[in-house]
């Protein structure tokens, strides 16, 4: 029996019963998610936003919908703010190519992280070449913070724009976004925030952050894959180009000329992914039912356990804070001469199932100076069993590389 | 599939106490060997005499246990080889990763068919081929 409430909500883990610590990666998904994506093409599909008969007008309300529940739940001002994507990666590409291939220019700065994903790294390095722009890096110590005089130095009147994780997908730790936009926003500069990682964990209110772009996946807070979220400031959307051009995306076209549709549909090019649109907002209510206070209760104590549990082997070390509850449920380690892959390896024998690698954040490895870690990480559905069971056998890997006897 | 079938005493060995990892003095060839999606990557370093003859051969490098434990196990049987041998031997050891070779090319294989579970293990395969692809690539 499980000691969480919230698991059987996921027909996952009665499929496939598992002891799943990848939520990092990608979120298990409750029935109400999978129902809803469903219902929609069961009862409301057609193409919405040009239908012009009662099935496509039936879709274009469900999917408008969706987009006031994901603006409401970031607290953004109106749902124009908030362009549908297939997830981070492409709403990041989004503000490099439309926002900054199109308003830096050489001699500006881009300042970003040397903890970034490789999502919020190469867009920013594809737009400084096209620019001509120069690409700074904050450094981090090594349990993640940033030193005010690092943010001071870096971001200054050349910077024209700052990206930003807001928690780290390998350290966990949540970065002062809002104190790096106070910086940032003194000398004019966009802030441009990766909330992939804190979105499905955290009440995420993009006034108090500060953030002029926010961008997040469907896919990591238990909606499904291929739609996310990009939401933008309404006067820098306005003077915005169109990332990608298409259908539903604009006004008229003649032969000679276009005229692009307002925000948001002016980057929603093609058909949408309006069940996936649907089916995010019936995630955002299944975490809003919850209540991110719940929420982040279960993912500390899972956290504490999963420190404790991890201590009892001298040769474990966990990459970042010391503190428990500033992981935001993502905890990376090293085993002293034991690569992570074989971690993995050992552990998937036993239904365990961990992350291994680099974790698209080389950058950081090489800052860290490790290979690349393992990495466990929890969510609402996780229980305290599949932290004992992780913990226990994890004491047997070093045994399996014949390292112990 | 079993752990015991692959991290067994052949694998440990080979991982614990690699015989071929150093320099080779008077290599004649050079190549690193990438594995992107893990980051692991290996320097193989021959010595190829010239009647084709591999006389010495090691690695440098880190990575996962698979890694490291099949290019040192592959050095064992190809030093002293002729390199048609070695690409033969390399050959029948992509068969075995991808399930396809014959009880004979396993037997042939020696010490390396202690990997052949590895085919069951579809996101091992690329840690288990990294040494053997790379001689390939030289000596092709």
């Amino acid at each position: 029996m499980t000691d969480n409430k919230y698991r059987t909500d996921f027909p996952i883990f009665e499929n496939h019963p598992c002891v799943y610590l990848d939520s990092a990666a990608t979120a298990q998904r409750p029935a109400c998610v999978i129902e809803a994506e469903k219902e929609f093409y069961e009862k409301m599909n057609a193409n919405p936003l040009r239908g012009l008969y009662d099935l496509s007008v039936k879709a274009t309300d469900a999917y408008e919908r969706a987009r006031q529940e994901v603006a409401s739940f970031i607290g953004a001002g109106s749902p124009e703010e908030i362009i549908f994507t297939r997830n981070t990666t492409e709403s990041l590409n989004l503000v490099a190519y439309s926002y900054a291939m199109n308003f830096l220019k050489p001699g500006d700065e881009i300042v970003t992280t040397v903890m970034e994903h490789h999502s919020n790294m190469l867009p920013w390095r594809a737009a400084a070449e096209k620019t001509g722009a120069k690409l700074l890096y904050l450094e981090p110590d090594e349990e993640g913070n940033f030193t005010d005089d690092e943010i001071m130095t870096k971001i200054n009147d050349r910077t024209g724009l700052v990206a930003i994780g807001h928690v780290s997908n390998v350290l966990g730790c949540e970065n002062p976004v809002r104190k790096i936009a106070d910086r940032a926003h003194r000398y004019g500069a966009v802030v441009v925030v990766d909330g992939a990682q804190s979105a499905p964990h955290m009440k995420v209110d993009i006034n108090d952050l500060g953030a002029d772009f926010f961008a997040f996946s469907g896919h990591k807070l238990m909606g499904p894959m291929g739609i996310g979220a990009l939401y933008g400031k309404k006067d820098l959307l306005e003077k915005m180009p169109p990332f990608l051009s298409g259908g539903e995306m604009i006004e008229s076209v003649s032969l000679k000329g276009v005229t692009y549709a307002d925000i948001p549909h002016k980057f929603e090019a093609g058909t949408v992914n309006a069940a996936g649109a649907v089916a995010m907002a019936a995630a955002i209510k299944y975490i809003q039912n919850i209540g991110f206070d719940e929420i982040r209760s279960i993912e500390d104590r899972l956290c504490e356990k999963l420190f404790e549990g991890l201590s009892r082997s001298s040769h474990i070390h966990i990459q970042g804070s010391k503190d428990p509850k500033k992981h935001n449920g993502i905890v990376s380690f090293i085993m002293d001469d034991v690569h992570p892959h074989d971690i993995a390896s050992i552990l998937d024998a036993d239904g365990i199932y961990i992350r291994a690698g680099h974790h698209c954040a080389q950058p950081l490895m090489e800052y860290l100076k490790v290979q690349s870690t393992a990495r466990a990480s929890v969510y609402l559905y996780n229980d305290e069993r599949d932290i004992a069971e992780f913990t226990e056998k994890i004491l047997n890997v070093r045994r399996w590389l014949g390292l112990e006897s | 599939m079993s752990l015991e079938s692959v991290y067994g005493q052949v694998l440990n060995e080979h991982n614990l106490h690699p015989f071929h990892k150093g320099e080779t003095e008077g290599a004649t060839m050079m190549l690193e060997g990438k594995n992107p999606s893990c980051g692991d990557d290996i320097f193989l370093s021959l010595k190829v005499g010239e009647d084709g003859t591999i006389e010495d051969g090691s690695f440098q490098g880190s990575g996962c246990a698979i890694s490291q434990a099949s290019v040192d196990i592959m050095l064992d049987l190809v030093i002293g080889e002729k390199k048609e041998r070695a690409l033969e031997l390399c050959s029948e050891f992509m068969n075995m990763i991808q399930g396809k070779a014959t009880p004979e090319e396993i037997e042939d294989l020696d010490e390396a068919g202690a990997l052949k579970d590895i085919s069951h293990m579809p996101a091992r395969v690329k840690c288990a081929v990294l040494g053997w692809h790379t001689m390939e690539e030289m000596l092709k």
